[in-house]
């Protein structure tokens, strides 16, 4: 437990050396490191560490949004990153204005990426720029509105 | 040829749609087309207090119910910062094992019937009656026993409860011993199964595959090792893994699955002391015990405040993962201060399992594509939420 403490603060210095201008804060809260990176770096972040031999964080385990409705910027985005190799898990967080939410595609580096920013596509209408097909996956296609927004209502448009 | 394989078809396993892209009998492209079942269960749970929302989270996997009630509930403590006692951690240990080895039985049986073989099915299946009916006995509820509370249990397990899971326990490694006589060696069974399906290691972490897909492929990675919880740490139990990464592949490893669970839960037996509280003392947001509701005027006011407006956990967010009997089920939960959660979120591991099965299918005939549904063992409910 203790070394991959160690490990998680090695990960996230090395990532600081790496450049420091691609990440902004880093959030220690509850046993969990956040880093809190600009919508326009997370693509070369991801792959960063993705690739970079002694981190590795190649599996990634789920992408979520979280709508701040009223706060701006609305939108956050969380990347759950784990690396087999240090036995560590980090967040990455972006975040995203109300108005036209884009953010680059991590398809490329992790193909498990697909569906899940489907998912984020399909209920909170982010857009994936460069993902290969951004549809509806869990609503039907004709469907209006993204349900999971805080100003969409529980039992839906009436 | 372009055909529809679903969503009404007995071997989808629920309301699983595939597109398959034919040339012949060869398939070119599977295509999983779901969302036949949602239910807005996230969307749900941010109208309800967070105790309320737990049975939301038996209807996610309603195969391993409490294996999402354990996940929700150790999210939800993170968050607070609550301390479960030992002994209720225990018992949970010993009923989410008892849930791997009834999915994994459902598994079995379906993944069987799927093939051919039917005998499996009705044996796997009087045994998993054996383990409900302590559930039954246990929680009061077959299935969607919502069992754990955010602090520990809903209510104190009856006396003997112990004595009925060893009578259970005793007999299991027996009859998986009867599963694996039936098919183990058997040849229809390894020629329906072997070299099918096969899903190379580094495809299984890039398609982010997780729990048994992971394993049959050769990663020993297990969460309840990794990132231990509830006391994993005090067990001591194997990470059955196969290197082939095909269908028989992980065939093995779940069998081998239920073994361990098996050891895990006689373990779990002598560890849990027969007293002792099942729930965390929390005033305001555990419940006070019914004499103390009765009794005491404080009692009175934390049972009416809990039941009318629920506890508020301070800001913040948490991401839970655990090994669920189909991989690694994740929660992210973000709280405001409010006492309803501002956003749940399940990592569903059958979502992301299933994203496998175009790889698995590719270049394989239709008759595969039944093997591979079942191999990847995934539950409608909880891809579609």
């Amino acid at each position: 437990m203790e070394s991959q403490e160690i490990d998680k603060i090695s990960a996230v210095r090395k990532l600081q050396e790496w450049d420091a201008k691609a990440i902004g804060e880093v959030v220690e809260a509850k046993g969990e490191t956040t880093i809190v990176i600009p919508s326009d770096h997370l693509f070369q972040v991801a792959r960063y560490l993705a690739s970079e031999p002694s981190l590795l964080f190649s599996f990634l385990s789920d992408i979520c949004s979280v709508d701040r409705f009223t706060l701006e910027p609305r939108f956050e985005v969380n990347y759950h990153l784990l690396s087999f190799q240090l036995g560590v898990r980090l967040r990455l967080k972006v975040k995203l204005p109300g108005t036209d939410p884009v953010i680059s595609s991590v398809f490329s580096i992790w193909p498990t990426a697909d569906w899940h920013e489907r998912e984020n596509f399909d209920l909170f209408g982010i857009r994936f720029e460069g993902h290969p097909n951004l549809q509806r996956i869990l609503m039907p296609d004709e469907w209006e509105g993204y349900p999971l927004r805080k100003d969409y209502p529980t039992e839906g448009y009436r | 040829m372009v055909l529809n394989m679903g969503p009404q078809h007995p071997s989808t396993h629920g309301v699983l749609r595939v597109v398959l892209e034919l040339d012949g009998e060869i398939v070119r492209r599977a295509d999983p087309v779901i969302g036949y079942l949602h239910t807005g269960i996230e969307k749900s749970c941010e109208s309800k207090t967070y105790s309320q929302a737990i049975t939301l989270t038996d209807r996610i996997d309603y195969l391993a119910p409490l294996s999402n009630n354990l996940c929700y509930c150790l999210a939800a403590e993170r968050l607070i910062g609550l301390d479960v006692p030992k002994r209720a951690q225990y018992i949970r240990v010993l009923l989410t094992e008892l849930t791997r080895i009834t999915s994994h039985l459902v598994w079995l049986g379906t993944h069987a019937i799927d093939l051919g073989a039917m005998s499996v099915f009705l044996y796997s299946f009087r045994e998993r009656e054996e383990i409900m009916k302590i559930y039954e006995y246990v929680s009061g509820q077959r299935m969607m026993t919502s069992y754990f509370r955010i602090g520990g249990l809903a209510l104190e397990p009856p006396p003997d409860w112990l004595e009925r899971v060893r009578r259970v326990m005793e007999s299991m490694p027996g009859h998986v011993d009867e599963y694996e006589t039936l098919l183990t060696e058997n040849r229809i069974w390894m020629g329906r199964t072997k070299g099918i399906g096969v899903l190379k290691i580094e495809d299984a972490i890039a398609l982010g595959a997780s729990g048994p897909m992971l394993r049959g492929s050769g990663l020993a990675y297990d969460n309840r090792k990794a990132f231990p919880y509830s006391s994993y740490d005090e067990f001591d139990f194997n990470i059955p893994t196969q290197t082939d990464g095909d269908c028989y592949a992980r065939y093995k490893v779940r069998v081998a699955e239920i073994r361990e669970s098996i050891k895990i839960v006689k373990q779990a037996m002598e560890k849990i002391p027969s007293e002792g509280p099942f729930r965390a003392e929390a005033p305001g947001i555990i419940p006070p015990s019914r004499e103390e509701m009765k009794t005491s005027i404080e009692g009175l006011i934390y049972h009416f405040k809990i039941f009318t407006e629920g506890f508020a956990p301070p800001p913040g967010e948490v991401y839970q993962v655990i090994e669920s009997p189909r991989g690694e089920l994740g929660v992210f939960m973000a709280s405001d201060g409010s006492p309803k959660p501002y956003r749940v979120h399940f990592r569903a591991p059958s979502f992301v399992n299933l994203q496998t099965l175009r790889k698995l299918c590719e270049g394989r005939l239709i008759a595969d594509v039944v093997a591979c549904i079942g191999t990847t063992d995934i539950v409608l409910g909880e891809v579609d939420r």
